[in-house]
């Protein structure tokens, strides 16, 4: 019998969280740049469901709301910006968007 | 020994939807592999407890946030192949490097540590259990101002995309 404790979640989590950074740094194209982002936020968000639970603690639940709702305002604004500079480029590609240099 | 089921068949499902995202070439896959891995996470709230967490996570993640990301794929178009050449010099053995230490040092984390991280926690016997009335009591009391700010953000979130995405006309009416 094998018991699944918090830091298996933990570990799970920081793989996730791993695959994501990953994600962010060998891909180009914006929007799965972007799904990355989601996947880091929810790679931390089952930490605190997690860490909540072996704390015996609803404070990690409440946490994981905020987190939700900053992700969702998130990605409507990312997107937003994206659909934006797709009109004006043609391209979702971030190394071509050099235009932001001061 | 059912949450172990659960954990290694739902685990897999989660990291498989995870390299989806990062390795597909059609960023509908991506999407899709995304799917994959937020509803294993629902699986794992349901299972720590977080019943309202679980819920709210499957309706706002499936339900909006990948229905736009969707939207978003096929306006701007899924046939560009998408240029993976590297434009920085020691970008690639940069990731690789930081990859392995990561690996390294996690894995000795986890296993030399036993998968032990709270040893003290005293939640095995004492679980918080995530109905909707637990976390209105929390949410509607202690965290009420975060509760209001978390209101004020998504209004301003909500008109900053309609200022941003929204479509001018280049030459004027009159």
């Amino acid at each position: 019998m094998i018991e699944v404790t918090s830091g298996w979640y933990m570990t799970l989590a920081a793989v996730l969280f791993s695959i994501g950074l990953l994600g962010i740094l060998v891909r180009r194209n914006a929007l799965i740049m972007f799904m990355c982002v989601e996947l880091m936020l929810n790679a931390v968000n089952l930490t605190f469901v997690a860490a909540g639970r072996a704390l015996g603690s609803l404070e990690g639940q409440v946490s994981v709301f905020f987190v939700l709702v900053v992700a969702a305002a998130e990605v409507v604004v990312g997107l937003a910006i994206i659909v934006a500079i797709f009109r004006r480029r043609e391209s979702a590609s971030v190394d071509e968007l050099s235009e932001l240099r001061g | 020994m059912i949450e172990f089921v659960i954990f290694v068949v739902i685990g897999a499902a989660a990291i498989g939807g995870a390299l989806a995202v990062v390795f597909a070439k059609n960023p509908v896959y991506a999407a899709l592999g995304l799917l994959g891995t937020l509803f294993s996470l629902g699986v794992f709230y349901v299972v720590n407890l977080a019943h309202l967490v679980a819920a709210v996570h499957v309706i706002v993640y499936a339900g909006a946030v990948l229905t736009l990301f969707l939207f978003v794929i096929m306006m701007i178009g899924v046939d560009k192949d998408e240029d993976t050449s590297e434009t920085l010099r020691f970008h690639r053995p940069l990731v690789a490097g930081l990859a392995g230490i990561t690996l390294l040092v996690g894995g000795a984390l986890a296993f030399g540590g036993r998968f032990d991280w709270v040893p003290t926690a005293s939640g095995q016997e004492n679980p918080p259990n995530g109905t909707v009335e637990a976390l209105a009591g929390r949410l509607f009391t202690d965290w009420v101002l975060a509760f209001e700010v978390t209101a004020l953000l998504l209004t301003i979130a909500a008109a900053g995309a309609i200022a941003l995405a929204y479509f001018r006309r280049a030459e004027p009416v009159e």
